[in-house]
């Protein structure tokens, strides 16, 4: 193994310590003892520490805890083990929420990732005028409330809204459905209203990415003769990687936690069809008061979520290297 | 790096074995009293003599008429009352029933809660022993003459929470609720027919109104409940009002899956599919459904009481509303209905004499003309307070005939914990989609009801 120059000079000095300046003023600490220099870097810790145990480790762990209770949030707790695990993988219902989100990803992440790519790069090869314009309408959705993005895309697809009308008006009244009570196209419907909320995003990190790529790289490209899509591929595909797996982390989490949208559009109806876990921990915690099984449906999901994002970003940094 | 993989894998079992040994230990809701909450010795019914006192309310009269009828009350119980303040903290129907469990846990609950009477909400409340038995009061204050048992049963529960409709009452309600048929006149007349008097009439009358090109029945079912109230009507024209009762209450002793049941659902299916609701019933919003049919689109909407002040206002005289009729003419009507929210006490309350007070004053012979008066509809006395003319005098009426001859059938989603949201709910919705048949979607019901009354 080869050894660093700092770790050679260390070992030849003969002391572990970091060496000093000649004449540079003795420091009080080195004559504290060794239990207290240790303790020094947890001191500066600690504040944060504190923080972020008591507002994200202790409550993660008391979901984990609860979630190997049967417990009505009132009485007394029952210690079940790991059965209400076992009931989320048995019941059919739940499982299909979960199904739902995946379905959900397609239309968060997938979907919403090609279109910003593309939004990024016409406007950054073409170097639109007002490009500060164009990069605060894309992310306006972004910065709406949900339950507001969420009622307005309600009245777009209500029987008698804006979509329906729009179909009528060109002859396509064929087409016009009852978007939010089809069991067809309920899902699809809310998965396009997170596609546009979430093109926004990917559009303005795919733009800050491109405008740190050196222009001499398009120079080279373009002297070797490439086109706008060889361009594309050959220098700013590669050169965005890192932000896209930003992109693809943030969406995934979008998608997967989606609630309000749920909530306020459909119920989760028409029967079951768009239910999603998030809604299921909602509903199992707060209507049916049972709240060993929704926090067992919240840490799947936080597991989930950490193991889909753990790939994209193994992937990216393979991509990257 | 040389630490050995099965090294980690011996410290990582260990670790959470004593994890779970741990979390085994401290159940949740250890740290709560538990045991049965009782009023000891005598109740005081003197407001006068209770001395200082501040009661915590939680409501959710918080919509148009509900709201002025209570404010009113407040006021007039503190001007009565100077020595006793309340404190209001008023909240939506939705959010009341989710914070509620919360609120009643903690070691300060609030004195007065509005408690839906489902199993769900103040049958678990009872189950872990935090609303206060009103027996002794009910006694003191005469509370079983002013209210009929067809209007306590549904705020009586066992003290431990299991049967519902008989023990201990828990609750007062201040108004009725009656599920029913809204109609068009002008719409009713264009077709030459007058209210119907059986339930072949009515079906008759639907099909007559879709042929005349009309939309026979509006309904907006986004948030699944608003099918339960045309369920439960076609359910009360078919299956007798006892065994209805017991499944609405989730009981035993009924079945689900009985011919009467199946042939309620088929005829569900069968108007659903055959268009006799608007096309987007199963995507349009409740309200705006209402507004539509306030606004003059389809002839029938089966609906509750609390529409009716929109389509008071929207229609004037052009709005009747009649109880669904039965199958046989001049048989008694049934039909879902039953009370508003019941007020009950909490057994964390320190003042629980103050409590039932407030509650015997807000439900009142007084308390019932204000009601009246501010657009509501009493519990009491109904045909007396009613208005004179418009569909709030079809409402009242309707409510006082079927309480006095008829059924008032409890809400079918009170059944069980998982009855409404998890069953009835989406089984309507896929019902009326044909995606499942009459036979599947009781069959579904009844494996929730007879795992849940087994025990």
């Amino acid at each position: 193994m080869r050894r660093s120059p700092l770790a050679s000079t260390r070992a030849a000095s003969g002391s572990r310590l970091p060496r000093r300046h000649p004449g540079a003023p003795r420091r009080s600490h080195r004559n504290h003892s060794r239990p207290a220099r240790l303790a020094v870097p947890y001191v500066f810790l600690a504040p944060a520490l504190v923080l972020y145990g008591a507002f994200m480790l202790y409550p993660v762990g008391r979901a984990v805890h609860l979630s190997l209770f049967d417990w009505d949030g009132m009485g007394l707790g029952v210690f079940v083990g790991l059965r209400n695990y076992a009931d989320l993988a048995a019941d059919g219902a739940l499982r299909a929420s979960f199904v739902h989100a995946a379905v959900l990803m397609i239309f968060y992440c997938a979907v919403p990732l090609v279109i910003g790519v593309i939004i990024a790069a016409v406007l950054n090869r073409g170097k639109v005028r007002g490009l500060g314009f164009f990069r605060t309408v894309f992310f306006v959705p972004q910065v709406i409330a949900m339950v507001v993005v969420a009622t307005a895309w309600a009245g777009i697809y209500a029987f008698n809204g804006p979509l329906n009308q729009t179909l009528r008006s060109l002859g396509l009244g064929f087409l016009a459905v009852d978007w939010l009570g089809s069991y067809t196209w309920a899902l699809p419907a809310i998965g396009l209203i997170g596609t546009w909320v979430e093109i926004g995003l990917v559009t303005v990190l795919m733009l800050s990415g491109m405008a740190k790529i050196n222009p001499e790289l398009y120079e080279a490209a373009r002297l070797d003769g490439a086109g706008a899509i060889r361009e594309f591929f050959a220098v700013t595909w590669p050169c965005v990687v890192g932000e896209t797996a930003v992109a693809l982390t943030l969406t995934i989490v979008a998608a997967l936690k989606t609630f309000d949208l749920v909530y306020m559009t459909t119920s989760g109806g028409p029967g079951n069809s768009t239910t999603v876990p998030s809604y299921q921990v909602y509903y199992q915690a707060f209507r049916l008061h049972d709240v060993g099984m929704a926090a067992a449906i919240g840490v799947a999901l936080t597991a989930l979520i950490f193991a889909v994002n753990l790939v994209v970003n193994r992937l990216a940094d393979r991509a990257e290297a | 790096m040389t630490f050995t993989k099965p090294g980690i894998m011996r410290r990582a079992v260990g670790v959470l074995a004593l994890g779970t040994l741990g979390l085994a230990g401290c159940a949740p809701g250890s740290d709560q009293d538990q045991g049965e909450p009782a009023v000891t010795g005598d109740v005081n019914t003197d407001g006068a003599s209770m001395g200082d006192v501040e009661l915590i309310l939680w409501d959710q009269e918080v919509r148009g008429s509900q709201a002025s009828q209570f404010t009113t009350l407040i006021d007039e119980f503190e001007d009565t009352y100077p020595n006793i303040k309340i404190n209001r903290v008023e909240q939506s129907f939705e959010d009341l029933s989710t914070t509620l469990a919360l609120a009643l846990t903690d070691p300060n609950p609030p004195d007065i809660v509005q408690a839906n009477n489902a199993r769900n909400d103040m049958g678990a409340f009872v189950g872990a022993g935090q609303l206060l038995s009103l027996e002794p009061y009910a006694t003191a204050y005469d509370w079983t003459e002013r209210f009929g048992e067809t209007v306590l049963k549904n705020s009586r529960y066992s003290s431990d929470g299991k049967l519902f409709g008989e023990g201990n009452l828990y609750g007062l309600p201040q108004a009725g609720e009656i599920v029913g048929v809204f109609y068009n006149k002008e719409k009713l007349a264009d077709l030459g027919l007058s209210v119907p008097a059986t339930w072949d009439d009515f079906t008759a009358a639907l099909e007559a109104a879709k042929t005349a090109g009309e939309t026979p029945l509006m309904l907006g079912d986004v948030e699944g409940w608003p099918a339960v109230h045309v369920f439960g009507p076609i359910q009360g024209a078919h299956v007798p009002p006892d065994e209805v009762t017991a499944l609405g209450m989730g009981n035993p002793g009924a079945d689900w899956t009985t011919p009467q049941n199946v042939a309620a659902a088929q005829q569900l299916a069968d108007w659903a599919t055959g268009g006799y609701f608007n096309q987007d019933f199963l995507g349009g919003d409740y309200d705006a459904v209402v507004e539509e049919f306030a606004n003059g689109t389809g002839v029938f909407l089966m609906a509750g009481s609390w529409v009716g002040a929109v389509i008071d206002e929207q229609m004037g005289s052009n709005a009747g509303f009649f109880t669904p009729p039965p199958a046989q003419a001049g048989s008694p009507k049934a039909t879902t209905g039953g009370t508003s929210l019941p007020f009950s006490v909490t057994s964390g309350s320190k003042n629980p004499d103050a409590a039932a007070l407030f509650i015997d004053f807000i439900t009142n012979l007084h308390a019932m003309e204000v009601l009246a008066e501010t657009g509501n509809l009493p519990i009491l006395h109904t045909a007396e307070l009613a208005p004179a003319q418009g569909v709030w005098a079809d409402v009242f009426a309707a409510f006082q005939d079927v309480s006095d001859t008829g059924y008032l059938l409890p809400y079918l989603d009170w059944a069980t914990p998982t009855f409404g949201d998890e069953v009835l709910k989406p089984g309507l919705q896929d019902l009326m989609s044909a995606r499942t048949t009459p036979e599947e979607f009781c069959a579904a019901l009844q494996e929730d009801y007879a795992a849940f009354t087994a025990g």
